[in-house]
């Protein structure tokens, strides 16, 4: 009990810290690796509550993906950061504001949520069945349950693809692909050829290069 | 059988589309060249494909057993309701495809990947109006949004087109976020996203204010969808930048799949909270009848004309909603198929018309004479625009009388005084286009198109809009009237 309370209090701390970090680092770079820093912890919270499958998805979609994406993006624009932060302290207040609504918003909605009433109304509290793996749980619900959830999302992405391929791909005229068959249909008669230089003369290699 | 074949069977007119777009990608993939004439010779195919397949999607959607039938562990449900939807989203679908064809190759813009897309967004909607919980819901709204994104986009070498689908992803995924937040706080305070499940919650008595603010991010997330003021601001400028039969298409199918779902949404899952979504739908229904009827008088864009007129009619429609009544409802689905009717022929006939070199319409002025140059075309464009405006003998009044009667018998007679109110400041501009076409002298000379397919199609909407369309008046009030009741749960 103790080790698990001393580890939420450290990933907490380092999460918190972390996250203060990204957003006041003057590098964008720094403040990309202090948000994967702050993933990981709140990976850890994760595994504290029992939730592995979601700290593993954490890690691998967000650390994995996401973030290197993020840096990949912050190294290639080249964004003059010091321009865009010009307006900190003009527009201070109003990100102040807006955070202050929406804090004031999530401790309205804490203050009237009723755990035990949303439970009493058929909600399904606890952890999987005995016996069986988080992971394997969400794998028998998402295969059954929600199947029709799961193909449609497949559908949204497939859209996506779609939509990159309308918007983006060119035919463009004169770019060499490779030619299978005519790499293989090839003979020595129609590649090489055999020439005899006179001395001095060199080698005449117009014709030579199809 | 395993409960998972029992659930494609009653989902098969989305299992057709599914499995019908993958084999159009395949085809279009496969059936033809990138450069001209292949291309278009395979766009063409890949069309006429596409259609035959939103046509058997429609046969297994007429062809169901009546009756409600659950599917997929309460994600998917089929019953009067959605089939009545699904038959107005499919034929609006393949008439949007169908439209396009002549104005795309045109402008050397047809390509495959069309009809693909549309046929997709027919999925995206299909799933919409099944939907019994809050996670289908989200994933067929998306699934047609992604789609009408790039759709917008679609003429990606013109700037006024890339800016529009910018514009329409940045606010649409804008409205998705607030949907998302409302969905997550229904389904911390209810324990479920499942319709029936809120439903359940809400009619304890003891509604948290949680709630209600779910309740407030859902109704705007959809109503950003309808185009509904205050949501509506992406509509004039998406419809104008966008190729003209994207617009045809984003006034038509997806208008009545996000309303029908908006409809299922606050009539089921809400239900028991009837006085708290009342008086949103009807600050909706209001305000987009106001701002559709007056902004659309300083236009001299046709594409934005349409657009104000698109969110002026949603307003009419919302008034149905407003009653939340079956009789209200009834009218609402009535109007909605009016009105597909209405917009699609409307902008089949801007699209028929081209000026003598070729350029495709665009303002109000170039249509000045046009009963001289192109009578025909002139007649059936006014019929769509007394219809719209909803003058007596022509269909386009029969769903308006119907939507403010239902407001009326719920006992909402300012309602009804202030949308016919409007609905008077909204013939003005409908009656201007007639008046340009019919007294202003000709100096364009505006030639047709010459599409056979879609002479056809503007006939049929024609003929439907005026008053020979009261015959089908009878088999439509009889569909209406079982999709309400089976969305009532009274049959």
């Amino acid at each position: 009990m103790t080790t698990a309370i001393f580890s939420f209090y450290l990933f907490a701390f380092v999460l918190i810290t972390s996250a203060v970090l990204v957003i006041t680092s003057k590098n964008p770079v720094h403040s990309v690796l202090w948000l994967i820093v702050s993933f990981f912890n709140a990976g850890g919270l994760f595994i504290l509550l029992g939730a592995e499958f979601l700290a593993m998805l954490l890690i691998i979609v967000y650390v994995g993906a996401v973030a290197v994406l993020f840096l990949f993006v912050v190294m290639m624009l080249d964004i003059d950061f010091d321009t865009l932060r010009k307006g900190f302290w003009k527009n201070l207040p109003l990100g102040l504001a807006v955070s202050g609504v929406i804090l004031a918003e999530m401790v309205l909605a804490v203050g009237v949520w009723e755990p035990a009433r949303v439970v009493a109304m058929g909600a399904q509290p606890g952890g999987p069945p005995a016996g069986m793996s988080n992971t394997q749980w969400i794998g028998a619900v998402l295969y059954t349950d929600y199947l029709l959830v799961f193909q449609a999302a497949g559908m949204v992405l497939l859209v996506a693809l779609i939509g990159a391929i309308v918007l983006t791909h060119r035919t463009r005229e004169g770019v060499r692909r490779q030619n299978i068959g005519a790499q293989i249909a090839r003979t020595p008669g129609g590649s090489t050829r055999a020439v005899q230089p006179a001395i001095g003369g060199g080698v005449d290699l117009k014709g030579m290069d199809k | 059988m395993h409960p998972i074949f029992s659930s494609a069977i009653i989902a098969a007119p989305e299992l057709v589309l599914t499995v019908g777009s993958l084999f159009l990608l395949l085809l279009g993939t496969y059936g033809g060249g990138a450069n001209p004439p292949g291309n278009v010779i395979n766009a063409r195919g890949v069309t006429l494909a596409a259609v035959i397949i939103l046509g058997i999607a429609g046969w297994a959607v007429i062809d169901a057993p009546a009756g409600r039938f659950e599917a997929f562990a309460g994600l998917y449900v089929a019953d009067g309701y959605s089939a009545f939807l699904k038959v107005l989203i499919l034929g609006a679908a393949a008439a949007s495809m169908l439209l396009a064809l002549p104005w795309l190759q045109a402008a050397a813009t047809l390509r495959f990947e069309y009809p693909v897309l549309i046929a997709l967004a027919a999925l995206g909607m299909c799933l919409m109006v099944s939907a019994d919980d809050m996670l289908s819901l989200y994933l067929g709204l998306e699934l047609q949004s992604l789609a009408a994104y790039v759709l917008a986009a679609f003429h990606r070498g013109e700037g006024r087109s890339a800016e529009a689908g910018l514009k329409y992803f940045v606010l649409g995924a804008l409205a998705s976020g607030i949907l998302l937040y409302g969905i997550t706080l229904i389904y911390g305070f209810t324990g479920t996203t499942n319709f029936g499940g809120i439903a359940l919650a809400l009619s304890d008595g003891s509604k948290s204010l949680g709630m209600v603010f779910g309740l407030v991010f859902i109704v705007a997330g959809l109503a950003f969808k309808i185009s509904a003021v205050p949501f509506h601001m992406w509509t004039p400028d998406v419809y104008e930048g966008a190729p003209t039969p994207v617009a045809a298409f984003f006034s038509a199918a997806p208008k009545a799949a996000a309303l029908g779902l908006m409809v299922r949404v606050l009539v089921t899952a809400f239900g028991p909270a009837v006085f708290d979504w009342q008086q949103i739908v009807a600050f909706l229904a209001v305000a987009s009848m106001a701002l559709g009827a007056v902004a659309a008088i300083a236009q001299t864009s046709l594409k934005r004309l349409l657009a104000y007129s698109s969110i002026a009619n949603i307003g009419f429609a919302l008034v149905g909603l407003t009653a939340a009544t079956p009789t209200g409802i009834e009218a609402l689905l009535f109007y909605l198929a009016v009105y597909l009717a209405m917009t699609l022929g409307t902008f089949m006939v801007v699209m028929q018309l081209r000026t003598p070199d070729g350029r495709p319409v665009e303002a109000m002025a170039d249509l000045a004479g046009l009963s001289r140059s192109q009578p025909r075309l002139a007649l059936a464009m006014a019929i769509f625009m007394f219809s719209l405006a909803g003058i007596p003998p022509l269909l386009g009044f029969w769903p308006k009388l119907a939507v403010f009667q239902a407001v009326i018998d719920a006992g909402l007679i300012e309602l009804a005084v202030i949308g016919f109110v409007l609905s008077v400041v909204a013939a003005y501009y409908y009656l201007r286009l007639v008046k340009i076409m019919y007294f202003d002298e000709d100096k364009v000379g505006l030639v047709s198109d010459g599409s056979r397919a879609n002479g056809v199609m503007i006939l049929g909407a024609a003929l439907f809009c005026s008053p020979i369309g009261m015959l089908a008046m009878a088999p439509i009030a009889a569909a209406t009237g079982r999709a309400t009741a089976s969305l009532f749960g009274l049959g």
